[in-house]
This record gives structure tokens, C-alpha cells and sequence, in this order.
């Protein structure tokens, strides 16, 4: 079958997807960003606890609500970590569910395979209704592919991958049904994602009968991993982080922390609340042997028995709900922690190739031809703002001390980057220092250089 | 006055039958709930209030001349109509050690072989759960004993027979001189022998059947209980456990507020309720302590009513030695007179090798037979009067016993159920309070 299953063809720009355009991004080495960009970056995301968690009377806040009419802005990175997954119920046309889990035993491996169901009424899909099956591969896939293709965004984190197989069964019950759960979280927050439901790995994913045909067009396996791990190991070299990045950095490393300890805090009570269930079992039948033997007192001490054992169900349930409801949460919330953390490394990366680039492109300058040209500092050059061409002068005061006093020639280029194409190096020359003469060799010069396809 | 209920332990109106053995009549049923009723008017506890108010440790030397360290219990005593009069008299008081409870309390068991006497608080801490400490002069532990001590002195001058002794009337109001009068007494001489009354327990062959049941049924109830408290304290652990670790919630907490700027306060409150969670559990336990307590009350009644049980058994295996003894000897007076054996004895058989005595001889030996048989058989007389006494007073006393014992575990379970309703109460209420912390965050 080909890649991609019915009509996919090019990906097309769709009205809500793609990343905005860079030029309304605010640059993260400015200096002063904008006052939207520093309350969208504050280093406090909003938490929520799934509707299932709560009491129904109770009303969570929903934060900061998911913009959607700009969703693919940077600066709203925090937003995805928003669990409240109930968006209005009438905007939804993609429905995806995870469940049915079946052993598949071949000679090599045996694996578990999960059905994933979709139910849509979106164009971008072929059919209304859909049904594959998936293994955890294909979600480790689909996920690395997200995050390729959407470095800026958050993907939603998956279930531990490896798990320690003397330690844990992977294929009982209790686990398969944990991952199960977990995955199908995973695709329902994808699927309301705004942007990332349109992603064509993602489409493919829910639509293709056999996905590893399509895998094997991707990159290879090694060279992703090699970038993957570039990505994440290695402490960039940065001149320095921006503020809001190195405090969301420090918040992130502490959070991961506590949610740590919270996590093992509570598997502490519920291993002590099962020893005290144990206790508590062998005290309530005492009661009752004792009835055994008293008249009067039968009944109450029945009574008594009575009351303990209903104790130890109730304990029971509580300790299964924390596990089932309370500790799931919380690692997930660690493990979207270290997806955070790991899209701060790959800014940091991204700063340090540009400083680099700046340094090699700072030093290129000594090869570029010099002209000689008269020149004085603090002239306005009104003609300049409307081309794309910026030059920039150091004064002659200053010349004088180490080196010759220059023009250096930026081009403004579409993405507000200027580069730098050119140094002019001056001469002075005292008959020749009026600012007449020097509006007409600038003008000269200008003229020369955009006729000269010397920089593209 | 008719029983109230009928109980497996006094249901049966035993009549012993078997051999016409004389010495094991029928035991008579009396109703001593109207006796008793009325002697209740008269009991010290209606006319003196006794209160063990403090306790004290002390430093002296002890029998064998070596330094030693004890707690002193102060007892007051005040009398009951000076307060009715409005009139608040100081009390009188006077100190005792421990182990002048324990020698009061030997005297009463040995002078009062019918009485169920009630016990001492424990001699040692037992059934300890980890935090709490063994060590007999903890000073919690000195408390607990203390009301033990209280409620001891309360039960045996509420006891309608037993608060009328004068010794132990002096051991609230006499402070000098009390172990001397009391050792005077020599009621060390009087009690039985453990050897014996274990050679009793098994010989006997015809005990009041009541008696047995009875035994039976103190040894489960020594069993159930001690296994109750045995499991009781491992559930404190434990329970003390789970509570704790909720006190590491509140540290984490409020380490985490610090960097929440929405959540921090949520967070911060949360963490409060949680400490205050975890420490509510020592006082929890403290007064579950209380209800252990009164548990081991009657795990240690549970010993008295064996002692009554064992004395049972004594007087009815004398009675019974006493009886078999006389029967033989009126066997032999009958051989000697008849001059025939009916059963083989050494006399026989040397009469026969030796020859038979004179008549003067055996007249003789009649003689002094008929007069042991008519010895034997007053006393046997007066043995069975004993024995139907004992019986009967016993029993008295062991209705009332039971009576007592339903209506305090009642009143113990009920309190213990009101505590587990306050502490389950406590909890909701600092859970919901920590739920309101996090809705709001």
C-alpha cells in the first residue's frame, strides 16, 4: 500500500496548522521581549487535574484557555501542558480510542498489539471510521515523528518505554491495562490537539493497515537516533540563556523533584496501609471468636467484628483508587517535565548554532573586498531605511586608536536576520571630508552594490 | 428475684448423679441479685470517695539492703456526707507502693476463696506497640497504673462482702503498721498449696459441672483477650505508620509552594493540614490505650475466676478423699465383725499366715474403727456443709461478677466505638479541608 493510505499526496497548508511565520515570533536573544511573549513564558503552568479525579461539584479552573485562532505561537509551549482534555464536546470531529490489547506470539518476539479505533468526520480523512492495530513501537514512532516535525510544540509524554523484565511482568493483567490507559490518553490528547491532529504522521498513524511500509520511508533509524541524541545529551556552550528560559530551566528541575518525592511519598502510604489492612484482617475475626463464647455480649462484639471487616474493604478501595487514579498522574506530569526540559536543550542547542554562526560569519568579514571611502560619523541615512540594506559606520575618533574606521554593510533579510555581506574600510582624507562628497560616493556605492549580485 | 437472662455458664442446675456418694448435693440456685441488691447499701463505696490522685517516685532500700527505686501512690479518702453537707473536709491520705496492693490483695484472695477478687493493674507493661515504652517508670505508664490502682480500690470497696474487711479498711486509713497487722493475720499459713490445688484439678472426680464450665470458659476468655491485644497493638503500629508518613505531604508541600506562584498558597495550606493530620494520631492512640486498658482488666478477672474455680475443685477433691476414706474404713469395720474378706488386703492375707487375732483383738480394733467412723462422719458432715456453703456464695458472686462484666465491655465497646467515630471525624474533616486548599489553587 502506499505511504500515507488514501489521498494524503502533498500535505497541504491547512488554515489552522503549520508554524506561524518566524517574523511574529519574538526573537529569543532579544533583548526586551514582548510584554505578551513574558507573561506567556511565566514559569508557573497550570496544573489541572483530570474531570475524572474531581468531585463533580467541584469546578476545576481551566487556566489559561487553548487559543485557537493563533495555537501554533511558541510562546504558548505552556499551554500544552493544560491536561483538560473536555474541550467543548461540539467542535470535536476526531474521535480516537485505544483498547482491546491482544498477545501476539511469533518466533522471534512476542508483543502486545492494541486496537486503535477513529471515528471522524474530517476531510483530511478518507473514511469516517477507522481500525488498526498498534504496538508500543508504533506510538515510540509516531511520537519521535511528532517531534520532529513540531520541535516547537509539546508532545504529550508515553508510558515508560523499557521496563526491567525480571521486575515486571509485561504481560499481565494490571500492567497491560496501565499502559493501555496510558496510551489511550496519549492519542486523545494529540487527536484535540489543534495542530498536531493535522500532523500527517498522525493521520497515517490512525489510518495505515501497515505502518511499517510508511516507517521505512522516513529517516533511517540510526541517523534519527544520532540526532535524537544529540538533542538531548551534551551542555551547550551559550554566551548566556535569556532569563526566562534559565528560570522556566531552574523551575523545571526543582518541580521534577518534588513530584518525585510526592510520587514516592504515596506509594509509601498505600505499602502501609496494606500492612495495616493485613493487621486490621486478622482483629476483626478475634471479635467474633470472642462472641462465640459470651451471651450477652455476642451481638455487639459480632457487631464489632462486622464494622472492621467493612473497615478493611473500604482501606482496600482507597488504596487501589490511589493507585489507579493518584500515582498515574503524577508520572505523567514527570514525564511531560522531561519533555519540557528536553525542548529547552534543544533551544539551547539552536542559540549556541546561531552564536556560532555569528562568530564564523564575524570572522569571514577580512575576505571582502575594500573600497576606499570618506565618510563621518553620525550621518542619518534616510534612504537607507527604505532599502534593504543597512550600513552601519564606526566613527573616526575611534578609528584612530587600533584599527581603520569601517562601514559594515548588513543585509535585512525576509527573516529580520541581518546578515552580514560586507566591511567597507575607510581612508581618511582631510580635502575630501565634506558631507557633500560623502552622500554622493555612498549613493555611488549603494547604487554599485545592488546591481553587484555579490551577496544572495 | 429471677435471672435476668439465661447464661450457658448458670443454666444448669447441676444435681450431681452417679454414685450416692454423700458430699455432692444438689447445688441450690439462690437468687442473690436481692441479696446483693441490698448489701449494696451498704458498701464503703457509698460512704467513702477514694481517689489515687498522684504518684511519686521514691528512693529507699529495700529488703535486702540495696538501693531501689519505686513509685508511691498517694490514696485519699474523704467521706462521702461531709460533701452532701456542704462542708468540703480535706481528705485523709497516706502513701503505698505497688507491692502493698499486691500483698492486700493476696490476703483478700486467700480470705475470701468464694469472692472473684478483682485484679491488679498490670505488674509489667505487656502488648506494647513500638512507641510505646515498656519501661515501668515511663511516666505514662505510671499514669495508666495510677487509675489502674483507682479503679482497683474502687471495685473492692463497691464489692457488697469484701469492703466490710477491717484490713482492708486500715490499708486506706492506717499508714504505719498496716504490713505487720496484716502479716500478723497469717493468712500466708492458711492458703493452699499450688501442688496441692494442682493435684486436685486432676483427681477430682465429680466437680460441680457449673464449676467446669466456668474454668472452661475463663481459659478462652484469657486467650481471646490476650490474642485481641496481642493483634490490637500491631494495628496501632501499624496505623501509627500510615499517619506519619502523611507528615512527609506537608514537606513536600510547602517545599514545592516555594516556586508555585498561583498554586503556592493552596499548596502551602495543604502542607499545614496535612502536619496537623499527622500529628493527630498520638492522641488518637493515647486514648485507645484506655480501652486496651479496660480490656486488660478483665483479662486479668479472667485469673480470679480460675482461683474460685481451683478452690471449688480443692474443697469438693477433700470432700471427696474425706468420703472415699470413710467408706474404707466402714468396709473394714464390716470385715472385721462379719469376719469376712471381700476384698483382698494385707490383713487377710497375713491372718492367714499367721493365724487370726484374738476376739479381744478384734473387738478392739472395732472400737477404735467405730469411733474414726463416727469422726469421719461429722466431719464429713461438716466438710459438705462447707462445700455447699462455698458453692453457694461462689456462685452468688459470679452472677454478679458476670452482670458487671456484660455491663462494662458494653460500656468499654461503646466508648471505643464514640472513638473511632471522633477520629474517622477528624479525618474527613482534614481531608475536606485540604480539598478546599487544592479547589482553590
Amino acid at each position: 500500500m502506499s505511504a500515507g493510505g488514501g489521498g494524503l499526496g502533498t500535505p497541504r497548508a491547512l488554515p489552522s496548522s503549520g508554524p506561524r511565520a518566524l517574523r511574529d515570533m519574538p526573537h529569543p536573544l532579544a533583548a526586551s521581549s514582548s510584554e505578551e511573549a513574558a507573561s506567556e513564558l511565566t514559569p508557573s503552568p497550570d496544573l489541572l487535574l483530570p474531570r475524572s479525579f474531581a468531585d463533580k461539584d467541584l469546578s476545576l479552573p481551566n487556566g489559561t484557555p487553548v487559543d485557537t485562532s493563533s495555537p501554533a505561537s511558541s510562546s504558548s509551549l505552556l499551554n500544552r501542558l493544560q491536561l483538560d482534555d473536555d474541550l467543548d464536546g461540539e467542535t470535536r470531529d476526531l474521535f480516537v480510542t485505544v483498547d482491546d490489547p491482544k498477545k501476539h506470539i511469533c518466533t522471534m518476539e512476542t508483543y502486545i498489539t492494541y486496537r486503535v479505533t477513529t471515528k471522524t468526520t474530517r476531510a483530511e480523512f478518507d473514511l469516517p471510521e477507522y481500525s488498526v492495530r498498534r504496538r508500543y513501537q508504533d506510538f515510540d514512532w509516531l511520537r519521535n515523528k511528532l517531534e520532529e516535525s513540531q520541535p516547537t510544540h509539546l508532545i504529550p509524554p508515553l508510558p515508560e518505554k523499557f521496563v526491567m523484565k525480571g521486575v515486571v511482568d509485561r504481560f499481565s493483567e494490571e500492567f497491560v491495562e496501565t499502559r493501555r490507559k496510558a496510551l489511550d490518553k496519549f492519542l486523545k490528547r494529540i487527536a484535540d490537539h489543534p495542530v498536531l491532529s493535522f500532523n500527517e504522521h498522525f493521520n497515517v498513524f490512525l489510518t495505515a493497515k501497515d505502518l511499517n511500509v510508511y516507517k521505512k520511508q522516513g529517516m533511517a533509524l540510526l541517523s534519527k537516533m544520532g540526532e535524537s541524541v544529540k538533542y538531548v545529551t551534551g551542555a551547550y556552550k551559550l554566551r548566556s540563556r535569556p532569563l526566562e528560559f534559565a528560570a522556566i530551566g531552574d523551575y523545571l528541575d526543582t518541580f521534577v523533584l518534588k513530584l518525585g518525592t510526592i510520587d514516592r511519598i504515596a506509594q509509601r502510604i498505600i505499602k502501609e496501609e496494606l500492612e495495616y489492612l493485613l493487621e486490621l484482617r486478622e482483629y476483626g475475626p478475634v471479635y467474633s471468636t470472642w462472641g462465640g463464647l459470651e451471651m450477652e455480649l455476642a451481638e455487639p462484639l459480632e457487631g464489632v467484628s462486622a464494622c472492621i471487616g467493612n473497615c478493611c474493604t473500604a482501606l482496600e478501595e482507597l488504596s487501589d483508587d490511589m493507585t489507579e487514579d493518584f500515582l498515574p498522574v503524577l508520572r505523567e506530569y514527570i514525564l511531560y517535565s522531561e519533555s519540557m526540559k528536553n525542548v529547552l536543550k534543544k533551544r539551547d542547542q539552536v542559540q549556541a548554532e546561531y552564536e556560532a554562526k555569528l562568530e564564523a560569519v564575524a570572522l569571514k568579514k577580512e575576505d571582502r573586498p575594500k573600497l576606499c571611502l570618506l565618510f563621518r560619523r553620525g550621518m542619518a541615512l534616510p534612504e537607507v531605511s527604505n532599502s534593504s540594506i543597512i550600513l552601519t559606520v564606526t566613527s573616526l575618533e575611534e578609528a584612530g586608536r587600533c584599527e581603520p574606521p569601517k562601514i559594515e554593510v548588513y543585509l535585512l533579510e525576509e527573516t529580520k536576520m541581518s546578515r552580514l555581506v560586507g566591511t567597507v574600510f575607510l581612508f581618511w582624507c582631510p580635502e575630501y571630508c565634506t558631507l557633500e562628497w560623502s552622500w554622493l560616493i555612498l549613493r555611488t556605492f549603494r547604487w554599485a552594490l545592488q546591481k553587484c549580485p555579490v551577496f544572495g | 428475684m429471677e435471672r435476668p437472662e439465661a447464661e450457658p455458664l448458670g443454666a444448669s442446675h447441676s444435681c450431681q448423679t452417679g454414685e450416692a456418694e454423700p458430699g455432692t448435693g444438689p447445688a441450690e440456685e439462690e437468687p442473690g441479685g436481692a441479696a446483693a441488691g441490698t448489701m449494696m447499701e451498704d458498701c464503703l463505696s457509698k460512704k467513702i470517695e477514694i481517689t489515687v490522685s498522684e504518684a511519686e517516685k521514691r528512693t529507699g532500700r529495700n529488703a535486702m539492703n540495696m538501693q531501689e527505686t519505686y513509685t508511691a501512690y498517694l490514696i485519699e479518702t474523704r467521706a462521702v456526707e461531709s460533701q452532701t453537707e456542704g462542708q468540703c473536709s480535706p481528705p485523709d491520705s497516706l502513701w503505698r507502693r505497688y507491692s502493698e496492693f499486691e500483698l492486700l490483695r493476696n490476703y483478700l484472695l486467700v480470705n475470701y476463696p468464694h469472692i472473684v477478687v478483682p485484679p491488679l493493674p498490670e505488674k509489667r507493661a505487656e502488648f506494647v506497640w513500638h512507641k510505646l515504652s515498656a519501661d515501668n517508670m515511663d511516666p505514662d505508664f505510671v499514669e495508666r497504673r495510677r487509675i489502674g490502682l483507682e479503679n482497683f480500690l474502687i471495685r473492692v470497696a463497691s464489692h457488697p462482702i469484701i469492703c466490710q474487711d477491717k484490713i482492708f479498711y486500715s490499708f486506706l486509713t492506717q499508714e504505719g503498721g498496716w504490713k505487720e497487722m496484716v502479716n500478723e493475720t497469717g493468712f500466708q499459713l492458711k492458703a493452699d498449696s499450688r501442688l496441692k490445688a494442682l493435684n486436685a484439678t486432676f483427681r477430682v472426680k465429680n466437680p460441680d459441672k457449673r464449676f467446669t464450665e466456668l474454668k472452661h470458659y475463663s481459659d478462652e476468655l484469657q486467650s481471646v483477650i490476650s490474642h485481641l491485644l496481642r493483634v490490637r497493638a500491631r494495628v496501632a503500629d501499624r496505623l501509627y505508620g500510615v499517619y506519619k508518613v502523611h507528615g512527609n505531604y506537608g514537606r513536600v508541600f510547602s517545599e514545592w509552594s516555594a516556586i508555585e506562584k498561583e498554586m503556592g498558597d493552596g499548596l502551602q495550606s495543604a502542607g499545614h493540614h496535612m502536619d496537623v493530620y499527622a500529628g493527630s494520631i498520638d492522641d488518637i492512640l493515647e486514648e485507645e490505650e484506655h480501652y486496651a486498658d479496660q480490656l486488660k482488666e478483665y483479662l486479668f478477672y479472667a485469673e480470679a475466676l480460675r482461683a474460685v474455680c481451683r478452690k471449688h475443685e480443692l474443697m469438693q477433691y477433700d470432700l471427696e478423699i474425706a468420703a472415699q476414706d470413710l467408706a474404707s474404713k466402714k468396709q473394714q469395720c464390716e470385715e472385721l465383725a462379719t469376719g469376712t474378706l471381700r476384698t483382698f488386703s494385707l490383713k487377710g492375707m497375713t491372718s492367714k499366715l499367721f493365724g487370726q487375732e484374738t476376739p479381744e483383738q478384734r473387738e478392739g480394733k472395732i472400737k477404735v474403727l467405730e469411733e474414726q467412723i463416727h469422726e469421719g462422719e461429722e466431719q464429713l458432715k461438716s466438710k459438705n456443709v462447707e462445700s455447699r456453703e462455698f458453692v453457694k456464695s461462689a456462685w452468688t458472686d459470679i452472677e454478679r461478677f458476670k452482670e458487671q462484666k456484660n455491663h462494662d465491655l458494653k460500656e468499654a465497646l461503646i466508648s471505643y466505638a464514640v472513638m473511632q467515630i471522633s477520629m474517622c471525624k477528624k479525618g474527613i474533616q482534614v481531608w475536606t479541608n485540604a480539598k478546599e486548599c487544592f479547589s482553590k489553587m
